[in-house]
């Protein structure tokens, strides 16, 4: 019966995928003159609660945690989702690193995510005791390595580099370690853009081979070697290199313009989640409405952000994202 | 061992409807946890999805009635229970076997089919005549099984 164990919550996540915003949706937003015009119709279609603030961080950031609390509402076995907490729990660990080093009492509320297995306050109490051990396997070494680079040489980005680079290992073995195959297909694809990522902005401040090699996780589908090497040379020896990887696509949008690349990873993600659309029986449809809220929400946040800050319809639309449903 | 023949007939007939039973429950087991998702998000489909979580339930009705003509071919319903021999209880044990082992298979993977037709429900309830023709697929299995297992137990002589 171990075969059917998802048909509950992968019905349940048929049900809420009608509410997903379709290309439609996106259109009504993109057509709407203000910022605050866009926020009336997301509340319209039942984003934030009766509570949230009428503002566009307040109802995104509402809208998140109500992607996670449908996910954690489905009674799934929630180890299966790890790969997607680790980057806000490697965030909130850059946080705590930080705020250790230059404060001795109180937390910045602001800069954490507060829904995540460590919680903050403890991430922030352990860093400051220094009790690394109390952290997860693959948390504790950077988080030490992290925090006495940052106390000794004042080099945020590097402290930075570090946990970043622990993150991607970290949803890269979380990967491995997965039953399901889109686990280990999101885990790769995420580190390895990660990494393209890493180059790309690697080559236009130009840093040395040794940041890269530093700052960039291995992974199957790219050699990271060749990869730095390229990033040294110029963009378009970038370029040359992912034209022959499973990547080729985006180095014709590497070549386009950075938000043109970042929008070809989304859509890429999104493209690869559309066969989870019939399945009824696997975890792949609940990782699906996962990525794809998320997909969305960032999809209205630039909307929003395009509107707020006077950016013409054109300049908005080319950098939406595809939609889902 | 006069009892044999018996013995043999009365296990065609548990058999009958235990595995055709058990499929069944398996059955309407996965389709009810599928539609209990649906429902849990949107109450207004409960009609839609009970109808296709009923659907993979015939399969144990079938084995009842398997069951039952088996315990009235042999007399044990009607008084006067035959003295059956050993291979004349084998054979009434062979016929009952198509509806038990069908019953099983086919209402598990019914089962399975109408959690996957809740699911288009759940998205398109305006296709659920579509919906239910896919689990309704595979009941032409389990009606040819339970034909055979009734022609079988009836047209035999003892």
């Amino acid at each position: 019966m171990s075969s059917t164990k998802y048909t509950y919550a992968v019905a349940r996540i048929r049900a809420l995928e009608i509410a997903l915003f379709d290309a439609s949706v996106i259109e009504q937003l993109l057509a709407c003159s203000t910022e605050q015009q866009c926020i009336q119709l997301l509340q319209e279609k039942g984003w934030g609660d009766a509570d949230t603030p009428a503002k566009a961080e307040a109802i995104l950031d509402r809208e998140q945690e109500k992607a996670w609390e449908t996910i954690r509402d489905l009674h799934v076995d929630m180890s299966v989702f790890d790969v997607f907490s680790y980057p806000n729990l490697f965030h909130n660990l850059k946080a705590a690193v930080k705020e250790a080093c230059t404060s001795q009492n109180g937390r910045n509320r602001k800069i954490y995510y507060e829904d995540t297995n460590i919680s903050p306050d403890e991430m922030l109490d352990i860093i400051r005791s220094k009790e690394f051990s109390r952290l997860p396997e693959y948390m504790a070494s950077a988080a030490k390595e992290a925090y006495e680079t940052l106390l000794h040489t004042g080099d945020g980005q590097l402290c930075d580099v570090i946990v970043d680079k622990a993150a991607l290992e970290a949803v890269y073995h979380a990967g491995e370690r997965a039953t399901d195959s889109i686990i280990r297909d999101y885990a790769e694809s995420m580190v390895a853009i990660a990494d393209i990522k890493i180059a790309v902005r690697s080559q236009k401040t130009a840093k040395t081979i040794e940041f890269m090699k530093r700052a960039m996780a291995p992974c199957k589908s790219l050699n990271v070697e060749r990869l730095a090497k390229a990033a040294c040379s110029s963009m378009e020896a970038i370029v040359d290199y992912l034209a022959g990887t499973v990547y080729a696509e985006g180095a014709a949008a590497i070549a386009e313009s950075s938000s043109a690349f970042e929008r070809w990873c989304d859509n890429r993600m999104m493209r690869t989640m559309q066969p989870q659309k019939y399945e009824s029986f696997s975890v792949g449809p609940l990782v699906a409405y996962l990525l794809a809220r998320e997909n969305e929400i960032k999809t209205v946040r630039i909307i929003l952000s395009g509107k707020q800050n006077g950016f013409s319809e054109e300049a908005i639309r080319e950098r939406v994202r595809e939609m889902y449903v | 061992m006069s009892h044999l023949g018996i013995v043999y007939a009365l296990l065609g007939a548990a058999l009958a409807v235990f595995l055709a039973g058990a499929g069944s429950a398996i059955g309407v087991g996965i389709a009810g946890q599928a539609a209990s998702g649906v429902v849990s998000e949107d109450p207004s489909k409960f009609a839609k999805v009970l109808i296709m979580q009923l659907l993979p339930g015939t399969q144990g009705i079938y084995g009842l009635l398997v069951g039952f003509i088996t315990l009235s071919k042999i007399g044990l319903l009607g008084g006067g229970m035959l003295e059956l021999t050993p291979q004349q209880g084998l054979l009434v044990l062979a016929a009952c076997l198509p509806i038990g082992i069908v019953g099983l298979i086919s209402g598990k993977s019914q089962g399975k089919t109408s959690a996957a037709a809740i699911g288009i429900v759940a998205k398109k309830p305006e296709q659920f005549g579509k919906a239910m023709l896919f689990p309704a697929m595979v009941e032409t299995y389990a009606i040819l099984a339970l034909l055979i297992s009734i022609l079988a137990v009836t047209n035999l002589q003892f």
